[in-house]
């Protein structure tokens, strides 16, 4: 079965790692036909994930990488050795046939392969062409190398997270692998829109360091208009809350190892109840400007309460006194032990060709007509060799025999 | 680069976004690819133009810095939801939407009327995307929550902070849990609205934004589900089962940078060894043999051998610390330009504000000036997510001041 939402479209996928990949995952989930290009010479290694921990046992190698399955679910594999003029003529075969082509090379590459945008448009005149990588393709910086850690790095949010005086404690995870992904999907989708009121394809130009900066508005307009840094005394203390301003707000020592409490008063009625259920008896909390004035014996007061209890126990006792409380969870606490991602189907389980039953993330939006399917895992590498370039493309058997004895797929 | 008298990707599709904290970037981003979207707030304004910071610190509806980033380029009607006259215009406006978006408290709508439900019933073709802290139907959809507790209890909490674990782990600024929220209701209404191309048919999306945490957290999630295993948070760095080595290093202008992962190849290795004599750090780093040695390397080192090999460990070694020896004796900037340009992938840790006086983005066009008539000049706002040339997103206009476009409603009446 599969989601009807987006089975009109086809997509010649480059995509690899997470900030690609990502991308068409959401789209494979509702429905659309990503064939996902790989090379048989290196057997799929241009995407490292292929083969890299975590691993369900102790089977290794490309067929085994726990990340890659998980986000490259619902799509289809094909082989092209695009060394070969036949490999070429394969690809420019299904070029032809899609609606897009994706890719999340370093800048350039593509083009290297003789697939740059002027012969894209050459096989297929309406083609939708989305690019991403860290800097885009356009800039001095354009041919820098990013991960991860280096987008954040550079586009603000890693000074985002931390403490005063001490370094950057930024994101512990490609946090924008994951949103250069679905600001890449939301490129994507939108040319898909454009293509289909007017027909005219183009080249999205998606560059991971923009949509990250892109998530920090008020903090810079507190700069472009009134000339404050965040990089100043006492900034940034990310546990508390500046736009609005909340105190307490803050992640508390609870009971037991590592084990933490997020808790905040959004008004002066949630910090009577919160002053209520821990006995605190002080005046000069009374109101937001006391509080923020005298936030470091607030939040003393506060963990005192916290220390000696149970983070989810503790959470409940606040909710239930209607304040925002939440113990922060562990992945077991999310992924096993959550009535609420249970409700929702958080985490599918998907058949993998080699790896077998196999958990992945879910989709975060349940959609009442057409909601989303993830049942198969990441491809094997040339899984859908037959189904493509045969039944899609019209290839023979006896030829897609000798296609492989060639080395061409 | 982009024209900007072009329509946006959505041109031609109406938004009425319901005023909401959490919602607000969703619809900037859907403003911003060009659909027409409609803000409804309450007479007296949204609470969330009582957020900080406000131009020049004076507290004012119209001057709030949070209301101006997340409602440029929308319209701006004022609508009393409890008042019965109003909730027919409400309907009568959502008769002309393409999309509702709106972040209120699951069960709030249905009793004022004006829910999906009762409002999809006529118009079937109507998309109605609905974001909520749990969804609006699990065990946890009456919790109280706001963007610190959805992190704590979506998973990005537990993974960032530092390496002492006897300081709280961290939430990252810019409410990225509402945020995260919101990108995906964007991606949901596009979808949906490529579903109705081909179904005729529009439908509810139900966007949860606790499970949206969930599933944003990398490793954190995967580990778990694959091998059972927990990440522990490290400074500055991935969540990992095993610690890592730093990648943090001080610059000699008292700015962080991110140092990458360590030379492996011959060719880096010859890279760090020729920076390191052109910067006459040669003669201070006693371990230079062992750069020296990785730059006549035939493969490059395996990470599996660090810790095992002794000579691949003291190669290992000496480039980690000769790449923040570097570090630390140029400015930032020149130690992320200097590495870039000579291969090396290494990142300048940006406060937001300086990313903007940066040269890549100012010639991506990212900076914009939007334009203030009414203060009789303009201010620099944040850009494009990224550069489409035939359907640009852009800022169209400032945010508009309370009912400044009422009269779309009352044409309505």
């Amino acid at each position: 079965m599969k989601s009807e939402a987006l089975s009109h479209i086809r997509i010649c996928d480059f995509t690899g790692q997470l900030a690609g990949a990502g991308a068409t995952r959401w789209m494979a989930a509702f429905g659309a036909e990503i064939i996902r290009i790989e090379d048989p010479v290196r057997l799929g290694k241009w995407d490292v994930l292929r083969g890299t921990s975590p691993f369900v046992d102790d089977r290794r190698g490309h067929e085994f990488g726990g990340c890659f399955n998980n986000h490259n679910v619902e799509k289809l594999g094909v082989t092209l050795n695009l060394r070969t003029e036949r490999g070429k003529e394969l690809l420019a075969e299904i070029i032809a046939v899609s609606d897009a082509v994706t890719e999340n090379f370093a800048a350039g590459v593509l083009e290297r392969l003789g697939f740059g945008y002027d012969r894209l448009k050459e096989i297929k005149p309406d083609i939708l062409y989305v690019s991403n990588c860290g800097f885009g393709h356009i800039g001095p910086y354009r041919k820098y190398k990013t991960w991860g850690p280096i987008v954040q790095a550079c586009c603000g949010l890693t000074f985002t997270s931390g403490l005063p005086d001490m370094p950057s404690a930024g994101w512990g995870y490609s946090y924008m692998d994951h949103h250069g992904g679905n600001f890449m999907a939301m490129a994507i989708m939108a040319g898909l829109i454009h293509r289909s009121r007017t027909g005219e394809g183009q080249w999205i130009d998606m560059s991971c360091t923009d949509a990250g900066a892109n998530m920090l508005g008020p903090v810079a307009l507190d700069y472009t208009v009134n000339g404050r840094p965040l990089r100043r005394d006492g900034m940034p203390y990310s546990n508390r809350n500046q736009f609005p301003a909340m105190a307490p707000h803050g992640i508390y020592e609870a009971d037991g190892h590592d084990a933490w409490l997020a808790l905040a008063a959004r008004d002066d009625r949630d910090w009577q109840a919160i002053a209520g259920l821990m006995g605190i008896d002080d005046q000069r909390f009374d109101d937001l400007a006391g509080r923020l004035a005298y936030e470091d014996e607030l939040d003393d007061a506060v963990r005192a309460w916290s220390s000696g209890r149970d983070r989810f126990t503790a959470a409940a006792e606040l909710q239930a006194v209607g304040v925002p409380a939440a113990g922060v969870a562990k992945p077991e606490d999310r992924i096993d032990n959550d009535p609420n991602t249970e409700a929702w189907g958080l985490w599918p389980t998907v058949t993998h060709g080699e790896m077998g039953r196999v958990r992945v993330d879910g989709i975060p939006a349940h959609f009442s007509e057409t909601d989303w399917v993830l049942e198969r895992g990441g491809p094997l590498l040339g899984q859908h060799n037959r189904q493509i370039l045969g039944g899609l493309l019209g290839h023979s058997d006896s030829e897609l025999t000798d296609l492989a004895a060639e080395g061409v797929i | 680069m982009t024209g900007n008298d072009l329509p946006g990707a959505l041109a031609g599709v109406r938004v009425v976004e319901l005023a909401g904290e959490a919602s607000a970037y969703a619809g900037l981003l859907l403003a911003g690819m060009g659909a027409e979207v409609i803000v409804v707030e309450p007479p007296d304004g949204h609470h969330t133009r009582g957020f900080e910071p406000f131009l020049h610190d004076e507290p004012d509806p119209e001057r709030s810095l949070w209301w101006w980033h997340y409602n440029a380029s929308k319209l701006g009607v004022t609508l009393d939801l409890g008042d019965e006259d109003a909730q027919d215009r409400f309907r009568s406006l959502v008769a002309t939407a393409d999309v509702v978006l709106e972040s209120e408290r699951p069960g709030r709508l249905a009793e004022l009327g004006i829910d999906h439900d009762t409002l999809r019933a006529d118009h079937p073709e109507l998309i109605w995307v609905s974001l909520t802290p749990f969804g609006r139907s699990g065990p946890r959809s009456q919790e109280e929550s706001i963007d610190l507790t959805v992190l704590a209890a979506g998973g990005p909490v537990w993974s960032c902070g530092y390496d002492d674990h006897a300081i709280p782990p961290q939430r990252g600024g810019g409410n990225q849990g509402y945020q995260t929220g919101s990108v995906f209701a964007v991606l949901s209404a596009q979808t949906a609205l490529l579903a109705r191309d081909h179904t005729g048919q529009g439908q509810f999306v139900d966007v949860n934004m606790h499970a949206a945490a969930n599933v944003t957290t990398e490793f954190g999630s995967v580990q778990w589900l694959v091998a059972g295993d927990e990440v522990q948070r490290q400074t500055g760095r991935h969540a990992a089962i095993e610690p890592t080595t730093f990648t943090r290093a001080l610059s000699a202008d008292g700015i962080d940078v991110n140092t990458g992962f360590p030379p492996r190849s011959a060719r880096d290795f010859a890279v760090v060894v020729e920076w390191m004599e052109s910067l006459g750090l040669k003669d201070q780093f006693e371990e230079f043999f062992f750069l020296e040695m990785g730059a006549q390397l035939e493969e490059d080192l395996h990470l599996s051998q660090v810790g095992q090999d002794p000579e691949v460990t003291a190669m290992f070694g000496a480039a980690r610390e000769a790449v923040r020896l570097i570090s630390e004796n140029i400015t930032a900037y020149e130690f992320f330009i200097g590495a870039q340009e000579r291969g090396l992938a290494v990142g300048i840790i940006y406060s937001p504000e300086e990313v903007l006086a940066d040269p890549h983005f100012q010639e991506r066009g990212f900076p914009v000036e939007v334009e203030h008539e009414d203060l009789g000049r303009s201010f620099t706002y944040l850009g494009a997510p990224y550069i489409a040339p035939k359907s640009p997103y852009r800022i169209r206009h400032r945010a508009p001041h309370l009912g400044e476009h009422n009269s779309i409603i009352e044409a309505l009446a």
